[in-house]
This record gives C-alpha cells, structure tokens and sequence, in this order.
C-alpha cells in the first residue's frame, strides 16, 4: 500500500471516531442538562421541607388577656385579646431595647404569630396563667438565615435582616431556641402571601379535581371515539377527515386551548371562572386527540385471530369489540390515558387564561370553588421576588416532578404487567 | 334543577333496564326469547335515556336566546346598536339574579320580571316535555318487549350511533376552536384593518387603553402592528433550534446506529423525560439561572445583556425540543431498510461514511418532518417565554436583547380580568388565530412529508 493511500484510510477512520465522538457529546450533554438541571431544583428546594421555628415563653396573664371571668370558658378564651400577651412573649427576648425598637423583634416571627399564641392556649386551656415555652413561625428572613441561604457579609442596608435581629438570632440559636422541623404545613396550608406561611394545599386540591374532571371528560369519549374509528368506520372521505383532524389536533399549540376554554366555556356557556371545572374541561379537550391515539394504536395491536375466532364462534361485530377486542386492549389505552393526563398535570399555559391564576387562599373542596392548580402556582410564586419563594417555587416542582414519576411508572406498570404479548 | 332531571333521567334509564331485562325472563321461563334477556333491559334503558337527553341538550342549547330575543323585543323601537342591546341584556340578567350594582330604572325592572317570569315557564315546560317523552317513549319500548322481537339488532346500531357521535368529539373541538377565534378576531379586525396588524411595527396595546369612550383610531392603527411579535417568535424558534438540531440529530444517530443495546436502553428514556418536565419548570429554571448566567458571561465579555434575553429563552426551549428530534429521528432512521446500510458497507466504506452518504440522504424527508414538527412545537410553547423572555416587543434581531413572542403577548393581554369588546382582549384572540394557522400549517406539511417517507419504506 502506498503512502496516499495510508493517509487516506487514516483520515478515513480518524473521521469515524471523530464522528462517533459527535454522537457521545450530543448525549453527554442532553444528559448533562437534565443533571444540571434536577441539580438546581433539589438544592435550591429541598430546605423548603424543613420549616424553622423560634422558641420563646409566653406567659397567660388573666389580666393581659383581659379575661374576667373565674373559671372562663371556652368562649371567653376565643374571645380574650392576645394582642399584649404575644408581644410580650416576643419582646421578652430581649428585655433591654427600648420600645420604639420593637419591630425589629416581631419582625423575625411570622405576622400570624398572634394566632399561634391563641390557638395554644385554645388547645391546652390549663396554660392560662401560667408561663409555658411556645414555638412561633420564624419569619421568611429569618428561616433563609438559619437555612444558610442567605449571605450575612454583605452591608446592613442592603439585608433585609439588620444586625441587630442577627445578634438576636445568634443569641437564640445558641441557646437551643431556633427549631427546625419538617415543614408539615407546607402540605396543609393554602397559599399565601408570606413566604413562610404558603403552602401548596390550594393548588394541589385545584389540580386533582382538574385532573379527576379531566378524565371523566376525555376517558370515555376517546376511548368510544377509538372504537368507532378502529373498528367500525367505513373508509370513505369523511373518517379520513376525523383522523387527519385528531392528528393535527394533538399537535396545537397548549394556549389555543386556553382560549377556546375562555371564548366559549366561560363566554359563551357562562362556567364559574378559575375553577377545576373550567380548567379540566380545557386540559381534555387537549388530552382527547392523545387518549384517541393511544387507544387506537392498541386496538390496533390486537391480532385479527381474536377478533376472527369470536366471529367464528356467532358473536357479532359490537359483541365481538366489546366482549373481546376492547378488554384486551385495555392495558395500552389507560397508559395512554395515564402518559395524557401526565401531560395535562403539568399544563399551565391554558389554566392561567381560564382564570386559575387569582390569588386562593382556602382550600377548595368542590370542582366548582375557585382554585390554582401545581404549575400555575410555579409560576405564581416564581414572579414574587423574596428568597423564600424560590426555596418553595423548587420545592413545589419537586411534588409536581415526584407526581409526573408516579404517573409515569404507573402507565409503565399497567402496560408491562397486564398487556398481552402477541407473537 | 337541571343536574336534578338528569340525575333523574339516568336513574330512570338503570331502572328500566332493570325491569326490561325481568320482562324478558319471565317471558324466557316459558318459551324461547330471540337474543338474551339482557338486550331486553338494555333496548329499554336506550329507550329512556337517549331521546329524553337529546331534547334536554337541544332546550339547553337553544332557550337562552330565545329567551333573550323575547326580552330585547321591547327594545326594538329604540334603534339600539347591537352592542348596546347586548348591553341591556347583560343587566336585565344581573337585575334578575340580584347582582346588579347600577341604578335601576323601571323599564329595566319590567324587564328583568318578565325574565324571571318567562325562564320560569321555561323551566318547568322543559320539565313537562321531558316527563312527556320519558313516558311516551317507555311506555312504547316496554311493550315492543316480545319474545318475537328481535332486540340485540336495534341496540347494536344504537351503540354504533353512540361510537359515530363520540367520533364527531375531535371535529367538534376542532370547530370550537375556529369558532372562539374567528368570533373574536372578526371583532378585531373591524377596529383594527388586517393589513396593519400583518405589516404594522409597532406593538404596543396598552397604549389604547381610554376610560371612557372609543379610543382615538390614529393610536389604534399604530398600536397593533404584530411583525415584531411574529420576528421575536420566529428567532427565539431558531435560536431554539440551533441547540435542538445538532444536539438532537446526533443523538440521534448515534442511538440507532451506533450505541449499543445496553446505552440505548437506559439513554433514549432519560433523554425522553426532558420532554416530560412541565414548561413551567423549564421557564424557572431559564428566568432563575439560566438568564443570569448568560448575563453574567455577556458582561464578563464587556456585552450589554438584558436580564431576560432571547439567547437564554430560547436556549432552555431548545433543551426542551432536544428528545422530539433525537426520538423522531431515531425512528426514521431505524426505518431505512437494511438492505441500503449492507450495500454501502459492502462497498467498504465506513459507519460514518454510510450514516453521511447513505442513510441520512434516504431518511432526509422524515427528519425533516420531525424538524417541522419541533418547529411547530416551539412556535406554541408559551411558559418558557413568558418567565424567560421579555414583555416589551422590540423588533430586533440581538439575541441579547429582550424579545416577545405572540404566545407571551396572548398571556400578557389575557392574565387577570378581560373586558369583553375591548380590542386589546380581542387582539390576544387574532394573534391566537395566526398562531393556529402558522402552527396547522407547519403540521400538515410536516404530517403529509413524514408520511409520504413511511410508504416509500413500508
């Protein structure tokens, strides 16, 4: 061989291994971002579960209370003024600054801590008059500082935590006074405007009637839908039309949606605005054309012997697709069904102009109460500024992260666990 | 009311399936029935339920303006626009309900009695008519129960019907949304001519905002000129694509061609869940981290770079697209037969010489295809841009810079309360309408290629 041709068949095959590098770096880095990405999320969001608390006394002084009677009851104690008894509880900590400071301390606590001070009291009756140790909210600064979130060298006017409130935290945190727990009422309180108070129950009550009236919409329509085009339609001009129509509407932009939902379900058929109700009719008219797909494409599966073994046998056509065909091609079609309503979970763009993006702050009990749903809130919280709504903003996508996974494992599970293997 | 009839309706159609099917069993205990006793309960219940629900549907639909014409009927000699009419009719309504605030004069008074009085007729004619049908219809289906009667027959077309109309769903979705934008955007272009909302420069709604009165028509000529949403979309699209295409082609490639079983197990569904993060998620992470770091970079290199630049909304968007080529293009060219891979290897040359010369020319329509349909993809995504992107639509072609796309635009006019009748709400719905168009027709082309390419191979 000549030395052309040696150089030629290495450039040959130095151009391969270049080329399959290509390959490896284009996988490398759509790998990467997702790290990175799942990176971000879980160290910016995972401090969010814990929830911190500052420990103080609270003494139940009768007369602060304003409570006369001698043995008051239940009444008298919903009724008495806390007001003085919570802000002592506060200002004890640091008996020595005068009052016009003040603030500054009952700045480090949540602005609900009066009602905190009530509702122990409430809870245990036999405090009254008694001077008993109280865990109150820590404030949203206060929190970010003892997560370490927040940088404590840069100059005091531009913290939004003085030095003298860090002294203070400094003083109790040595003590044993700052605590922190598992932030349970990030789970159980509906949003809010305080970072330290906001939870996610509104929203996620909103999005599981979505998704519940989202299904109950889409389900049985697709599937019947399927059916039809599957195994009954005749193949003439008009069926074609449905298909191509249901392919391209499975590939319409998400907001479109949105605004049909606002120009005919709340304009036209006058549908309380911001509720589930609205907000699931919209995601299933979106997730239709999925559900339609997935349950064709698993009837298709269905071998013609089954279908030609119950004809065989009598049955007719509608006996032969329901009693058999359908069944088995059940497994395909609720994992479609589920990887459709996954897509509509994270859905955000369609809610936020049906009106699911007003501020709720109770927890919806029916379809029909105004409500947020997980991926608006997202973005809800992601426009307030404060640290401590990033820290909730990443926690919130890691629930809504965990119930894609779920979704996703349970279409798994159902399709590799009851679907037959035809072969 | 209603969900009480209905409610009704159903339980009456269970319970007559119920004694359809007991009729049919004791006929059967002493001769011989023509299909099963269930067909019997079965044709009953279809019997109950279906023409009784098909009224109820069709009074819903239609008693509303019905009744509303009977009420504008005295306003027909007041030569009122039809604005003003609609107007009337809104508060004649809220006066009736009891959540009208305005002064209330007593022609509207007579009015809004004459509404209660006519919806109360209404509703309880719609409950005589439909107990009406209910027996009719029953009472005739009941005796058709007959042991010669053939029943399995009527009740499997009935179902078939049933299937047919549930078909009819994706259509009607379909119209719905031509319906909802077409109405509004009509609206809109009869304030707004469609030649200066195609060519105009200047977007900027906000602007013809006046609180009493029409607004002036010169500010509306200049307000709504949408080339700058429809430049911002299109480049965002591309510099989304830019990331997507190289990356997501040539994982591509080397999922179907080089990786072995192991990698391509565990590679094509990691990749896969970047197109199951909700878009809410990726425009957090492009408006949190994303969009500093590229400022950050930027400055460091002495550029001025906005906070919420294009560069940063579109390359998290790309991110987002990668897996719809990289799996698209993964079946296309898994597609092509063996038979060209062999020939070309049999001539000597290379893996990567056959994916250049052979394969990638035989797949090139179907990646193309998948490009499409990312394109469209990206063209509708809305979240990323909003949390990511800028507000203000600036014309221009920095990728530094600020931009806004027509889906941001949408949600920026549509967010919080809309005033329907105000040509900034009724804009959001003509940008809807030409986001529809340009997203349909990059679908057809895209479903039409991709098919044409399956039936070359198949």
């Amino acid at each position: 061989m000549n030395n052309y041709k040696k150089n030629l068949l290495k450039k040959r095959y130095n151009a391969e291994r270049r080329f399959q590098w290509y390959g490896k770096i284009a996988i490398g880095l759509a790998l990467t971002f997702l790290a990175v990405f799942m990176f971000q999320i879980f160290s910016k969001g995972y401090s969010a579960f814990q929830k911190t608390w500052i420990v103080t006394e609270v003494h139940y002084d009768k007369e602060l209370l304003l409570i006369d009677a001698e043995s008051p009851s239940k009444d008298d104690l919903e009724n008495a003024d806390y007001y003085d008894v919570a802000y002592k509880a506060m200002t004890s900590l640091d008996p020595g600054l005068p009052e016009e400071e003040d603030r500054q301390l009952i700045q480090m606590v949540s602005y609900k801590y009066e009602t905190e001070v009530k509702d122990l009291l409430l809870k245990n009756p036999d405090f009254l008059g008694k001077i008993v140790p109280i865990k109150l909210t820590a404030s949203d600064d206060v929190d970010q500082v003892h997560k370490g979130n927040y940088p404590r060298d840069i100059p005091e006017k531009n913290r939004r935590v003085n030095d003298y409130q860090l002294q203070i935290y400094d003083m109790l945190n040595e003590r044993g006074d700052i605590l922190s727990e598992f932030n349970i009422s990030f789970f159980t309180s509906p949003d809010s405007r305080e970072a330290e108070l906001a939870g996610i129950a509104s929203s996620f009550m909103g999005t599981v009637f979505s998704i519940l009236v989202c299904l109950a919409f889409s389900f049985p329509i697709a599937v019947l839908a399927a059916i039809y085009l599957e195994e009954f339609a005749p193949k003439n001009k008009f069926t074609d039309f449905i298909e191509v129509n249901i392919n391209n509407l499975a590939a319409v932009p998400s907001i479109v949606f949105g605004l049909l939902g606002l120009g005919i379900l709340l304009a036209v058929f006058n549908l309380p605005r911001s509720t589930p109700l609205v907000g699931g009719i919209t995601l299933s008219l979106m997730t239709l054309p999925t559900i339609i797909i997935a349950a064709r494409a698993s009837l298709k599966a269905v071998p013609p012997s089954i279908r030609e073994a119950a004809l065989a046998m009598g049955a007719s056509n509608m006996q032969t697709t329901m009693h058999h065909t359908v069944p088995l091609s059940m497994p395909g079609t609720l994992s479609g069904t589920i990887i459709g309503l996954a897509q509509a979970l994270g859905e955000t763009a369609p809610l936020i102009l049906i009106g699911m993006v007003a501020f709720v702050n109770t927890i919806p009990g029916t379809p029909v109460d105004p409500a947020a749903s997980l991926p608006v809130q997202i973005y809800i919280w992601s426009e307030s500024a404060e640290r401590g709504f990033v820290e909730k903003v990443s926690a919130c996508i890691m629930v809504l992260l965990a119930f894609l996974i779920l979704m996703n494992l349970a279409a798994q599970i159902v399709r590799h666990k009851f679907e037959k293997k035809w072969s | 009311m209603n969900l009480i009839l209905v409610t009704f309706i159903i339980l009456l159609a269970f319970t007559s399936y119920y004694f359809g099917r007991k009729k049919a069993l004791v006929i059967q205990s002493s001769q011989r029935l023509t299909a099963l006793p269930k067909f019997y309960g079965y044709y009953l219940a279809a019997w109950c339920a279906a023409p009784a629900l098909i009224i109820f549907v069709l009074w819903s639909v239609f008693e509303p303006s019905i009744v509303k014409t009977f009420i504008l009927q005295d306003y027909t000699d007041q030569n009122l626009t039809k604005n003003e009419l609609q107007l009337i009719y809104t508060k004649v309504k809220a006066l009736a309900v009891g959540t009208y605030t305005g002064n209330i004069t007593n022609f509207l008074d007579e009015s809004a009695n004459k509404y209660i009085q006519l919806k109360g007729i209404a509703n309880s004619a719609k409950v005589a008519i439909i107990l009406a049908i209910l027996i009719f219809s029953l009472s005739f289906a009941y005796r058709s129960v007959q042991k010669n009667n053939r029943m399995r027959e009527p009740v499997e077309i009935f179902l078939k019907w049933v299937l047919f109309v549930a078909s009819l769903g994706a259509v009607l979705v379909t119209i719905g949304i031509i319906f909802s934008l077409l109405f509004e955007a009509i609206r809109f272009f009869q304030a707004v001519k469609i030649f200066d909302f195609i060519f105009g420069t200047h977007w900027y709604p906000a602007k013809t905002f006046v609180r009493d009165g029409q607004p002036d028509p010169e500010l509306m000529k200049d307000a709504f000129g949408a080339v700058p949403l429809f430049a911002g979309t299109f480049f965002i699209a591309f510099i989304a694509m830019c990331v997507a295409i190289p990356i997501g082609l040539l994982s591509g490639i080397y999922l179907s061609e080089y990786a072995g079983r192991g990698v391509r197990k565990y590679a094509k569904p990691i990749i896969e869940i970047l197109a199951g993060i909700p878009t809410v998620v990726y425009g957090f992470f492009a408006a949190l981290t994303v969009g500093p770091f590229v400022k950050e970079i930027g400055n460091a290199m002495g550029l001025e770079v906005s906070s919420e630049s294009a560069l940063a909304a579109g390359a998290v968007m790309g991110v987002m697209i990668i897996p719809f080529i990289s799996s698209l293009s993964d079946d296309v060219i898994t597609a092509v037969p063996q038979n060209l891979r062999d020939g070309s290897y049999a001539m000597g040359a290379t893996k990567s010489e056959t994916v250049k010369k052979v394969i990638f020319p035989a797949a090139l329509p179907g990646i193309v295809g998948s490009i499409l349909l990312a394109v469209s993809r990206a063209v509708g995504e809305t979240m990323i841009v909003v949390m990511a992107s800028g507000l203000a639509a600036n014309l221009t072609m920095n990728p530094l810079e600020s931009t806004s796309t027509i889906t941001a635009q949408i949600v920026v006019i549509l967010i919080g309360d809309q005033q329907f009748g105000d040509p900034k709400t009724q804009s959001a719905f003509a940008l809807g309408i030409s986001l529809f168009i340009v997203t349909l027709f990059l679908n057809v082309i895209a479903l039409s290629v991709v098919k044409r390419y399956r039936e070359k191979y198949e």
